[in-house]
């Protein structure tokens, strides 16, 4: 984290996310750059301005695959991204693992890998993975199959809380992990053990793979529902960074922190409004260069 | 048969003694704290006891996050609790990170009389395919109290089966991981058996020793690694049949281990497994179930004369009535 970052330095950040999920969506013929524009501004606020981490330990160039973690192959390599671990240091779990793309893009911007770590993205023997998995760069733990990293971060927080650490633990979800079951069992054990350094932010843009989150199983409300739980809640606009930053500040008073960051999965790029299918964009003739006048970059651009 | 002792709760003063002065390690429970016998180590150790209530597969990831970080979770509930319900968590936030995560699974096979819900007869073929999953199978008092120490090194997740309530003492040495208990050598048959089958099936082998059948009979407490030499060596031997007898479906388990290592070593003998045959088990006392299902002392000499082709003559008590059976006393509850 640092001090001085503001909500400027995080704007660019996430224009940059953007724009670089954009250009490798257009290269790759698809990507999940929707959960990009959503969560571009919290990514980057996250990583500037609220978590509490130590400087990358992670090479700049993604490792290659080289076995799955067993005797004597650590798990959660990919955790050193996030900096050494430490009794001051936060946490970060990324949840809904399809994101990793917008993860990879954020990492890169803010100097955490190479600039060109996406040339490996979805390569044949790399660990830069579409759904990472925790020996992915950023990701600390195995959750593409969704809603287990709040468990996980639970049991993280309650080890730390025992420890006396201060360090907080983050997790990163999407709004449609609020279906899942073990979820609401995570929120309600959470708030029995008073977790006060557990925090979520949840990426609220009303989109899942069918489609709309109100058409395929309604989540709303999600504010009234957590806070039920027993949660200190907070909804924000999820593209305002000084929003985002708020909740973190205050303090907690022995209930763990949800922010809801209320977001829109074509924010940035207005032409992805109208697909049908915003979980995992590949264009069609014509559809590309719409979204890079969005950006106000050329076919050059992508091409470069 | 000399007296068989009967130990009263093996595992709650085991891992009270197992888990004090192991600052590491934490108990967790999922709501069946005094039936998972572990309401002695919340008195002892409150401050390592965590609640999770009825969250089973929350309760996995806080698992995985507490080995994370450096502790020994020891996850406590009935054995379908453990591996049916949150199988995905238990696979993808404990095994896949290799974690040192302890899965202790209460009430195995047969052993409640709660019916189909709470009768694992599938959980040792859902844990033995994961990868990185150790599994280990407790067949009497001796197995529960010493399989702590076995396992605690286990650079992995481990699934037991736990025996609770009265059980009978078959065996005086401890239980190693990896390595089986042959109860008798022989070169005609070989039973291998597991969990309360091992103590049902003893006067079986008796009585068909005493009528000249060479019958070896193993007892099989490590299911994963399947790698124990005495178990190669005493198939090997049985140039007339092995019989696996388990607590279990016989997809899986024991009997398909043995099915796997025999085809996998190219010994061509004959087969017989004995255990729950495709389908699902319902509500009644173990003795009754043993018998209705086919696996009773009795059964295993069916077995073995149809395998042979030859009548032993034997008549044998109804099931769970010999000592070394496991206990007959009717659960008070859940």
């Amino acid at each position: 984290m640092s001090v001085q970052a503001t909500k400027a330095d995080v704007d660019r950040v996430a224009a940059a996310i953007r724009r670089r999920v954009l250009l490798h969506t257009i290269e790759n013929n698809g990507g999940y750059l929707c959960q990009a524009c959503s969560s571009a501004e919290t990514l980057a606020t996250l990583y500037l301005r609220v978590m509490h981490l130590g400087p990358s330990v992670g090479p700049l160039i993604p490792r290659e695959f080289d076995g799955v973690p067993g005797p004597g192959w650590p798990a959660g390599s990919g955790a050193a991204y996030n900096g050494e671990r430490g009794p001051d240091n936060d946490r970060f779990l990324l949840s809904c693992t399809h994101y990793s793309l917008g993860l990879y893009a954020a990492l890169i911007e803010v100097g955490r890998l190479d600039e060109h770590a996406l040339d490996h993205y979805d390569r044949d023997g790399s660990t830069v993975e579409q759904i990472g998995a925790e020996h992915s760069p950023g990701i600390e733990v195995t959750t593409g199959s969704l809603a287990q990293a709040l468990s996980i971060g639970l049991g993280i927080a309650l080890a730390r809380q025992e420890r006396g650490d201060r360090g907080r633990v983050w997790v990163y979800m999407s709004d449609g992990e609020l279906q899942e079951g073990q979820t609401w069992e995570a929120l309600s054990l959470a708030a029995h053990h008073g977790l006060d350094h557990l925090g979520v932010y949840l990426d609220a843009n009303g989109s899942q793979c069918d489609g709309p989150i109100y058409a395929v199983h309604e989540v709303e409300p999600i504010a009234e529902r957590v806070r039920s739980f027993g949660w200190k809640v907070h909804e924000v606009d999820g593209h305002d960074s000084d929003a985002l930053v708020a909740p973190a500040l205050e303090p907690s008073h022995g209930k763990p922190l949800f922010v809801i960051a209320r977001t829109c999965s074509w924010r940035g790029i207005p032409s992805l409004e109208s697909r049908a299918n915003k979980h995992y964009v590949r264009f069609r003739p014509g559809e590309a260069e719409l979204a890079l006048r969005d950006l106000r970059l050329s076919a050059e651009d992508a091409r470069s | 048969m000399s007296a068989i002792e009967q130990v009263s709760r093996p595992y709650a003063a085991s891992f009270v003694e197992f888990a004090r002065n192991r600052r590491e390690v934490l108990c967790l429970s999922a709501d069946l704290t005094n039936s998972v016998e572990i309401d002695d180590f919340k008195k002892v150790c409150p401050d390592r006891f965590i609640s999770c209530g009825l969250s089973e597969q929350a309760m996995m990831g806080v698992a995985g996050g507490l080995a994370r970080e450096g502790l020994l979770p020891y996850v406590h509930t009935f054995a379908v609790f453990v591996t049916r319900r949150p199988y995905d968590q238990v696979a993808m936030s404990i095994a896949y990170p290799n974690l040192r995560v302890h899965l202790m699974g209460f009430l195995p096979g047969l052993t409640t009389p709660g019916g189909v819900t709470h009768q694992a007869i599938d959980d040792i073929a859902l844990m033995r395919v994961l990868p990185n999953m150790t599994v280990v199978d407790c067949g009497d008092a001796t197995d529960v109290e010493s399989v702590l120490d076995a396992t605690e090194d286990v650079d992995g997740p481990v699934y037991c089966r736990i025996l609770r309530g009265r059980v009978p003492r078959l065996f005086r040495e401890p239980l190693e991981l990896g390595r089986a208990r042959v109860l008798e050598s022989g070169d005609d048959v070989c039973l291998f058996t597991s969990s309360v089958c091992t103590g049902e099936a003893m006067p079986a082998v008796a009585a068909l020793r005493a009528k000249g059948l060479s019958i070896g009979h193993v007892h099989v407490s490590t299911l994963k690694p399947f790698t124990d030499p005495a178990v190669l060596e005493a198939v090997g031997a049985a140039r007339r049949g092995v019989i696996s007898l388990e607590n279990h479906l016989v997809t899986g388990g024991l009997g398909s281990s043995l099915a796997e290592l025999m085809a996998e070593q190219a010994i061509g003998h004959r087969l017989v497994r004995m255990g729950l045959y495709d389908t699902y088990a319902h509500g009644g006392s173990l003795p009754y179930l043993l018998e209705y299902y086919g696996l009773s002392a009795r059964h295993v000499v069916d077995a073995v004369e149809r395998l042979t082709g030859e009548r032993f003559g034997i008549e044998l008590e109804r099931a769970a009535e010999s000592e070394g059976a496991p206990s007959t006393e009717k659960a008070e509850a859940l």
